[in-house]
């Protein structure tokens, strides 16, 4: 195995334990809404939400860099440069995020100053970290980039696949330096910020998984690399090319031009498309291989990314992307119920799809099936697609009651949480995240036992993967 | 060159990046134009001394804000650089505070608490008026951010972030300022249910 392979472990087996701390600080964030005064005075739902969202887009990023880590040095056909530092980067990216989720939980605010937000809390969503771990982070990913980088000047030998990845690095690392300024004016902090959020967690990311499923599709089912690259240009063509304007639908509101509704509605319209042809092709690749895998949990991963993204992303963005209907849609459960599905879809299942596909690399197994990771799945998609369907019902209320009827002040506001459909909305939200937790923890174990409980490669299996 | 060739798609994907992100260029400039503080969409940050309301109008088919006469806040009109000086303090609360993530400002957050783009002109202010006895809106809001748990009127009360005079006289400005952003009518009807009764 390659040190780089090795330090893809670590990096995997990290995402692994910061996806428990998401779905714990999650369940913490819905119980809010049942009990208000939970932890009033000691622990308030802004950090809970913190902790929840900020350490999602650790996972995954993690779950990226591991999966890449992984494949990488298999494309190469040899260890990635600078893997020593890359090794102990990760270190140094564990501990600075052990260090912002203690004073996060401890310290939760500053005064108005710049020590607030060098050393406490910057306070934009998503990019709550303080400046010091951004610039961590900005170092990691640039050691990341390195090691891409350098590997292929190395070896001269770039791939389909690695060309795309090395591009996106570019976008991945420059849109992230958007993570440090505290711009006065709402409006311009919010525009700049989109370009972050947008542009790097709905643009660069896709492109990142798009890659990862790329390699993902050549080692589960044999797909030849010709395939599979055509498959991801069109995928970049189709996602960048409606994306990069699609960015447009969150500029309606925030004190941009009135252009923006018609560019940004029409663009994000289309942005299902990429998501319709990747569901496209991954049931002619199942359909193809009669669902036949050497890796039953690996491919049904997959076909839950591709789903799920295009449900989550494609169909429940469409839902609220038209400037008309997300007058009233945005800013309410609404958009929760759209941001679940789409993180889920689009990038959680493909981060756990490698999973087990390093899993079976790992334990050298010819085939990988088993019993624990059915109810592990089942669990984890009932659980949120349970919570995604709550925070709509929770979420059509809210925009019925304090948007379209109440005008969205302070009393509006009230009335719609009150409202009995949202409430029974959130109670319903609080049940299907713990049915999601309990698929946590059968994951976890599944992925810590998978192959080693029981035989797996049994004659049937063998017969059935030989038909 | 086919459908099924790569290398078409590797063309199609190269020049539509470069294309889209061309025009998304030429739109950014535009837009920070008018998002900038005096722009056709953002007004300066002098516009806390004006009277601020946010009215339907007809032609463009939503609500707009309008701005009217002389209104000082704390009954004190500040010059451009002192305007400045309170707006930037306000967000570094708003900011250092997180109150993105319970409250949503242009409807961007985190839902848990009020949307405070139009904060400054919520009913609800006559209310804490009446209850913390102060003269106007915004001593009533100055109050309330020092000491909300103790000020609370709903279920779901905010929590005491200790918000000095200071910081909360900042946030004031903050809300007002943006209150006379245009946002091409988000968030719709506001105060609407409330004028009617």
């Amino acid at each position: 195995m390659y040190r780089s392979q090795q330090l893809a472990l670590k990096y995997l087996t990290a995402a692994v334990a910061l996806f428990g701390i998401m779905t714990v600080a999650g369940v913490i964030s819905a119980y809010y809404y049942i009990n208000p005064d939970f932890l009033f005075g000691i622990l308030h739902f802004n950090i809970a939400k913190i902790l929840h969202i900020d350490t999602m887009i650790i996972w995954l990023l993690m779950g990226f860099m591991g999966a890449i880590y992984w494949f990488l040095p298999e494309e190469f056909g040899r260890e990635l440069v600078g893997i020593r530092l890359a090794e102990i980067l990760f270190y140094v990216f564990c501990a600075a995020v052990a260090v912002v989720a203690v004073v996060f939980i401890t310290v939760q605010y500053g005064n108005s100053n710049e020590i607030a937000l060098w050393f406490i809390n910057q306070g934009r969503k998503y990019v709550e970290a303080p400046r010091w771990a951004a610039i961590g982070v900005v170092v990691v990913m640039a050691v990341f980039a390195y090691n891409v980088l350098g590997t292929a000047y190395v070896t001269g030998k770039v791939t389909g696949i690695t060309a795309v990845l090395m591009i996106d690095l570019v976008p991945l690392l420059v849109l992230y330096l958007d993570a440090f300024p505290a711009i006065s004016n709402m409006s311009a902090d919010l525009f700049w910020w989109w370009w972050l959020v947008h542009l790097w967690v709905e643009a660069t990311w896709e492109v990142l998984i798009g890659c990862i499923m790329a390699w993902t599709l050549m080692q589960l089912l044999g797909t030849s690399r010709r395939i599979v690259e055509l498959w991801l240009y069109i995928e970049v063509a189709l996602v960048l090319g409606t994306g990069i304007l699609g960015l447009g639908h969150h500029y309606f509101w925030i004190g941009t031009p009135n252009y923006w509704l018609t560019i940004g509605g029409l663009f994000s319209a289309l942005e299902p498309l990429p998501l319709l042809g990747m569901v496209i092709h991954a049931v002619y690749d199942a359909g193809t291989h009669h669902m036949k895998t050497t890796n039953r949990p690996a491919f049904y991963w997959m076909l839950a990314e591709a789903f799920g993204n295009f449900l989550g992303g494609g169909v429940w963005g469409f839902m609220i992307t038209l400037p008309q209907v997300n007058l009233y849609a945005h800013g309410t459960q609404w958009t929760v119920s759209h941001g679940h599905f789409a993180f889920w879809g689009a990038y959680a299942c493909g981060v756990l799809s490698v999973f087990y596909l390093v899993i079976q690399k790992l334990r050298g197994l010819a085939y990988l099936e088993g019993t624990l990771w059915k109810w592990s799945f089942a669990a984890l998609n009932l659980g949120l697609v349970g919570m995604v369907g709550a925070l709509l019902v929770s979420g059509f209320a809210q925009a019925f009651v304090e948007r379209a009827i109440g005008g969205s002040t302070h009393e509006a506001f009230m009335l719609g949480q009150e409202n009995h459909w949202f409430v029974e909305g959130m109670i319903t939200r609080f049940i299907f995240g713990l049915v999601f937790a309990a698929g946590y923890v059968a994951l976890v174990w599944d992925l810590l036992t998978i192959g080693k409980r029981t035989p797996v490669l049994t004659a049937a299996g063998v017969a059935g993967a030989a038909e | 060159m086919h459908l099924n060739d790569p290398a078409f798609w590797r063309a199609g994907a190269i020049s539509t990046v470069a294309i889209m992100s061309v025009v998304l260029i030429m739109l950014t400039i535009d837009s920070l134009a008018a998002i900038s503080p005096g722009g056709s969409n953002v007004p300066l940050y002098t516009v806390i001394n004006q009277h601020i309301d946010y009215k339907f109008d007809e032609k463009r088919g939503n609500d707009v804000p309008v701005i009217g006469g002389p209104e000082p806040l704390f009954g004190k009109a500040v010059d451009a650089a002192a305007a400045e000086a309170l707006i930037d303090k306000g967000k570094m609360v708003i900011q250092s505070r997180a109150c993105i993530d319970c409250h949503t400002f242009f409807g961007n957050g985190a839902y848990y608490a009020p949307d405070l783009t139009k904060a400054w002109l919520d009913p609800a202010w006559e209310t804490w008026q009446a209850i913390t006895g102060a003269a106007t809106r915004e001593d009533a809001m100055v109050k309330f951010l020092m000491n909300p748990e103790t000020n609370r009127i709903s279920t779901r009360a905010m929590p005491n972030l200790g918000i000095t005079q200071q910081e909360a006289e900042a946030v004031v400005a903050y809300l007002k300022w943006m209150a006379a952003v245009d946002t091409n009518g988000f968030p719709p009807n506001f105060g609407h249910m409330q004028s009617k009764q």
